[in-house]
């Protein structure tokens, strides 16, 4: 697993080729939920560079707030699931992969420059997209060189310390 | 009676409208980590979608892109096509408002350079007009490449490392959030003001 997936896909959200296929009723439900994701992005303001300046700036404890009680949420959620076994909606039994250490520069060096990043633009990749469809349509031209930014990643990878 | 309803409605048009504090936001957004695990075994996270486009629309030689992407990546992208409706509906169901900023960060941000506090980002920075001056185009343009190298390189983003990874205790997750504030703070206190300052 470590080393074989490192020559394919590995993103956010980690998965293989050996995944299954999603079936394609489930579909509306992914688009549902993401409705709901972006709906809640705005109206929490995450996607607000004003809220991420305030944030880096360390002069408002809401985003730490939001993000540290969505992180709290999501543990015990996850404690449940696997404390409970359940399988998804789908069959499949729940597990989520551990993620593949390499010699760890990956994650400090990407970490770092993606949050160069996300202060000058204000907004990780789901906030560009509900941004665009807030209405700051400036923000396809952030999403159409964050595509070009993924695309020399992959590019440049084999020269890349992982 | 009347009077306890109409506060009621208030309440909840506000709801709907307004702003949601930190203790509601943040649960809910948590909440999708179990539902996208509970509906399909899926791992919430954004950025991987950068990948799965890239490998739809142009893949070209370049191995990292040569995969399956709608064995891996179709649930996501419709996902991420519910995001940007949702942002529309966010968008066209609240009254418009300003960001209700601490006055802290409103002078620090007056002191920069920027002065209009009317939009959810700031209209001298994310406007078309504004894209051609160099401060717009280092925080569009630039920033846009950096989260896409970054989250890329680094494997994911404030969804995938900051949430499912934290939540999921894995220790690249958290370096990874580590960096992103090293560069978040960087920026910020380095690279932006430089740029705002510059036409």
């Amino acid at each position: 697993m470590t080393q074989q997936t490192l020559g394919r896909f590995q993103g956010c959200g980690e998965e293989g080729e050996d995944s299954l296929p999603t079936p394609l009723a489930f579909l509306p439900v992914y688009f549902l939920l993401g409705i709901a994701f972006g709906f809640v992005l705005v109206r929490s303001e995450v996607v607000s560079w004003f809220r991420i300046q305030e944030m880096f700036r360390f002069q408002s404890f809401r985003m730490y707030g939001i993000i540290g009680s969505a992180v709290a949420t999501a543990a015990i959620s996850l404690f449940i699931l696997k404390r409970l076994k359940v399988s998804a909606l789908t069959g499949e039994k729940i597990s989520v992969p551990k993620q593949n250490m390499g010699n760890g520069v990956r994650y400090l060096v990407g970490g770092t420059i993606f949050g160069v990043g996300w202060a000058l633009t204000g907004a990780c990749p789901g906030p560009v997209v509900a941004l665009i469809g807030d209405g700051v349509a400036v923000m396809i031209v952030a999403l159409t060189s964050a595509l070009v930014g993924t695309w020399v990643y992959g590019r440049l990878r084999p020269r890349l310390p992982h | 009676m009347v009077f306890e309803n109409e506060i009621g409605e208030e309440r909840m048009i506000s709801w709907l409208n307004g702003d949601w504090p930190w203790y509601i936001a943040g649960p809910i957004i948590g909440f999708f980590v179990p539902a996208l695990l509970i509906v399909g075994n899926k791992v919430f996270g954004i950025s991987g979608n950068l990948s799965h486009l890239c490998a739809a629309i142009a893949p070209g030689r370049v191995d990292y892109f040569r995969y399956d992407w709608r064995r891996a990546g179709l649930w996501n992208l419709v996902f991420l096509a519910g995001v940007l409706m949702g942002g529309f509906v966010a968008g066209h169901t609240g009254g418009p408002h300003a960001i209700a900023i601490s006055a802290e960060t409103k002078a620090t941000l007056a002191r920069m350079g920027i002065h209009d506090f009317t939009g959810v980002a700031p209209r001298e920075i994310f406007t078309w007009r504004a894209l051609l001056t160099l401060k717009g185009f280092i925080a569009v343009v630039i920033g846009g490449f950096l989260v896409g190298f970054g989250t890329a390189y680094a494997a994911g983003c404030t969804s995938g490392h900051a949430i499912s990874g934290l939540a999921n205790f894995q220790l690249p997750s958290l370096i990874a959030v580590v960096g992103f504030f090293a560069g978040g703070l960087a920026a910020t206190y380095f690279i932006l003001p430089l740029v705002i300052g510059a036409l």
